[in-house]
């Protein structure tokens, strides 16, 4: 009976899955069946709310992987910006088209890495048709899972000696580290490579995978691309949550004396959490570089790790759900619904409306911060995820009767 | 079974355990006795792999098993319920289960199935998180989880700590069906009456060394003992 509960909620969660990616392709490709005019315009593809969703789609994996590591077990990092932007880099640098390296890279006299992943792919699939738009999403593919592999590869290294440190002394080693790598990858010398202090350009990012026939637009699939990749890799999490090895995790996180004492190899099951988190932070950088359009070290700044951080904690430390609604909720309100506190507004009767200017956003939200902090210190969801919320009132239920 | 050789153990630069040697026989409940400060968690926690000696040596049915890992301590078979019980507060009673069975990658449903026949009360429980339950379920969940890993030598620090008169008597009763089941168990209690009670065999510990032996009924029968620890 225990297994079926759990097949059920499985098959549950994977055509809540489908369903998402579904109806975010039927939502962005409106235009393509109704008339511009028939559209309100929040649903125009140059509307907000698919950058919103872009960049949601982002930030909800790389919440997810913070809070695999701060929430399920219990090591309190502040690495991910660095995680992030060793993935954002190592994605940029292995994509940029070898034909456009030159202008990239003209500081630098050209590029130290002359061939693109794609271009690889191109080689002997073709660059044109569909040769080229298979090559083009291995190459990506490719180039996302090598950011990932970079980021874990570092948080292999730092991890050996920082994960003796605990809490506060981790979250402080931890950021140091993040801090280093960003000043590191903007260092002149490395300049032929990571372009320096200059932003890296004109790699394929989510529009390149709009369809084009004959320069227009007939399939958009620039907001469907990130959720797949966020999808997947939750998915991914989440078994591995569910697994024996999540449960590991948690153990170390509730006691890890007891952890030890029943036969768990505390150092490894913390440096594996530790670069699987990387991993996916790692990806989530590459996706977010994809996103931006460019990828710069100056962008991923201990801010973005604090951003993340609030993120997981308004979610719920410990729930994946939690961490993927409070996403979307946070980037709403900071790139869209909140817009209107940063600009003045005068009425026609020439009052201005008070406080409203230039950063009156962030003061409101650190208020609503604070009120999360003060009044829900669980988050929204707790420890508990969307499923278990209807089952606990299914279960009231039965009892009532 | 288990022979402890000229074990010492430091702290620092304090020596805890000052070179003890003593044997657990196959099948026996052996006890450890002492008064706080002894150095009996001390030795459990040796022998648990979870401190280093700093001399002498441990072994496991002749194998040498003296500064192995904890998880390769267990998988030779020994298992420690620590003191305190130690359950994981927020995971189920189920899933505390399964995490001492963390080691083993074959089927658990037989082995859940004992530890449920043993204590009914956790079946009736297994949903709940662990964190809930009342101490004695906790104590009972700590021996639960650890005999999970099916092991041959179980040892137990303090099972009645912090625990009513009555459920310790319980808990004792079932360390009993636990021994009668063919696991050996070392033990060591405050509570040296219901111990020597219990115990095959027993060692007296006093501030790091061995001060007597002998079976349990021997022990209780002592002047000395009787003075010390059983306040008669």
């Amino acid at each position: 009976m225990l297994e079926k509960k759990s097949n059920k909620t499985a098959w549950l969660g994977f055509g809540f899955a489908a369903a998402l990616l579904a109806l975010v392709v039927l939502l962005e490709n409106l235009t393509l069946f109704l008339p511009a005019a028939a559209l309100p315009k929040q649903l125009l593809p140059t509307s907000m709310l698919f950058t919103v969703l872009k960049k949601g789609a982002v930030y909800s994996l790389v919440a997810v992987s913070m809070n695999l590591l701060n929430g399920f077990t219990g090591l309190f990092s502040l690495g991910q910006a660095g995680f992030m932007l060793l993935g954002a880099y190592t994605y940029a640098i292995l994509t940029v088209p070898a034909d456009v390296r030159d202008s990239v890279y003209y500081l630098y006299g050209g590029s130290a890495v002359k061939f693109s992943l794609q271009g690889i792919f191109a080689s002997f699939l073709g660059s044109e048709g569909p040769g080229g738009a298979v090559s083009l999403f291995l190459g990506v593919l490719l180039g996302l899972i090598l950011a990932g592999c970079v980021a874990a590869l570092f948080a292999w290294l730092i991890g050996l000696p920082v994960l003796r440190l605990k809490s506060d002394y981790l979250a402080i080693a931890t950021l140091g580290f993040a801090e280093i790598l960003r000043a590191v990858f903007q260092w002149q010398a490395l300049g032929p490579v990571t372009n320096g202090a200059n932003m890296i350009k004109s790699f394929p990012t989510f529009s390149s995978f709009n369809v084009k026939v004959g320069g227009k637009v007939v399939l958009y699939l620039s907001t469907f691309v990130p959720f797949l990749v966020a999808i997947v890799c939750i998915t991914i999490i989440v078994l591995l949550i569910n697994s024996s090895y999540g449960r590991a995790f948690k153990a170390i996180r509730e006691d890890e004396i007891a952890a030890e004492a029943m036969g768990i190899n505390l150092a490894r099951h913390k440096l594996l959490s530790f670069c699987i988190s990387a991993f996916f932070a790692g990806v989530g950088g590459a996706l977010f570089a994809m996103y931006a359009n460019n990828a710069q070290a100056m962008v991923y700044t201990s801010t973005m790790t604090y951003e993340i951080l609030l993120i997981v904690v308004i979610g719920g430390i410990g729930s994946i759900s939690g961490s993927c609604i409070a996403t979307f909720f946070y980037v709403a309100c900071s790139e869209w619904w909140l817009r209107f506190l940063d600009q003045e507004i005068v009425l026609k009767n020439g009052f201005k409306v008070p406080f409203l200017r230039n950063g009156f956003r962030m003061v409101v939200f650190s208020v609503v911060i604070m009120i999360v902090v003060l009044f829900f210190r669980k988050g929204l969801m707790g420890d508990k995820e969307l499923p278990d919320l209807f089952r606990r009132r299914r279960r009231k239920e039965t009892t009532a009767k | 079974m288990l022979k402890i050789d000229r074990l010492k153990v430091r702290y620092g630069g304090i020596e805890a355990v000052k070179g003890i040697s003593f044997q657990v026989p196959e099948r026996q409940i052996v006890t450890l006795i002492g008064a706080n400060g002894a150095g009996k968690s001390t030795t459990l926690r040796t022998i648990a792999g979870l401190i280093k000696p700093a001399e002498g040596h441990i072994y496991l049915q002749e194998e040498d098993i003296t500064g192995l890992t904890p998880d390769r301590i267990v998988s030779k078979g020994i298992t420690l319920v620590p003191e305190g019980r130690h359950v994981f507060p927020d995971l189920t009673v189920l899933e505390n289960l399964k995490i001492g069975a963390y080691l083993r990658k074959d089927d658990l449903s037989e082995d859940l199935k004992w530890v449920y026949d043993l204590f009914p009360r956790l079946k009736e429980r297994s949903w709940q998180a662990a964190g809930t339950l009342s101490g004695g379920e906790q104590q009972m969940l700590a021996v639960g989880r650890a005999l999970m890993s099916r092991p041959k030598i179980i040892m137990m620090d303090e099972p009645s700590l912090g625990l009513a008169p009555l459920v310790v008597k319980g808990i004792f009763e079932i360390i009993k069906e636990i021994h009668a089941q063919g696991v050996t168990v070392l033990l060591i209690e405050q509570n040296a009456n219901m111990a020597l009670h219990t115990a095959d065999l027993g060692y007296v510990l006093e501030t790091g060394k061995i001060t007597l032996s002998g079976s349990g009924r021997e022990l209780l029968a002592n002047e000395a003992v009787k003075k010390a620890y059983l306040g008669s």
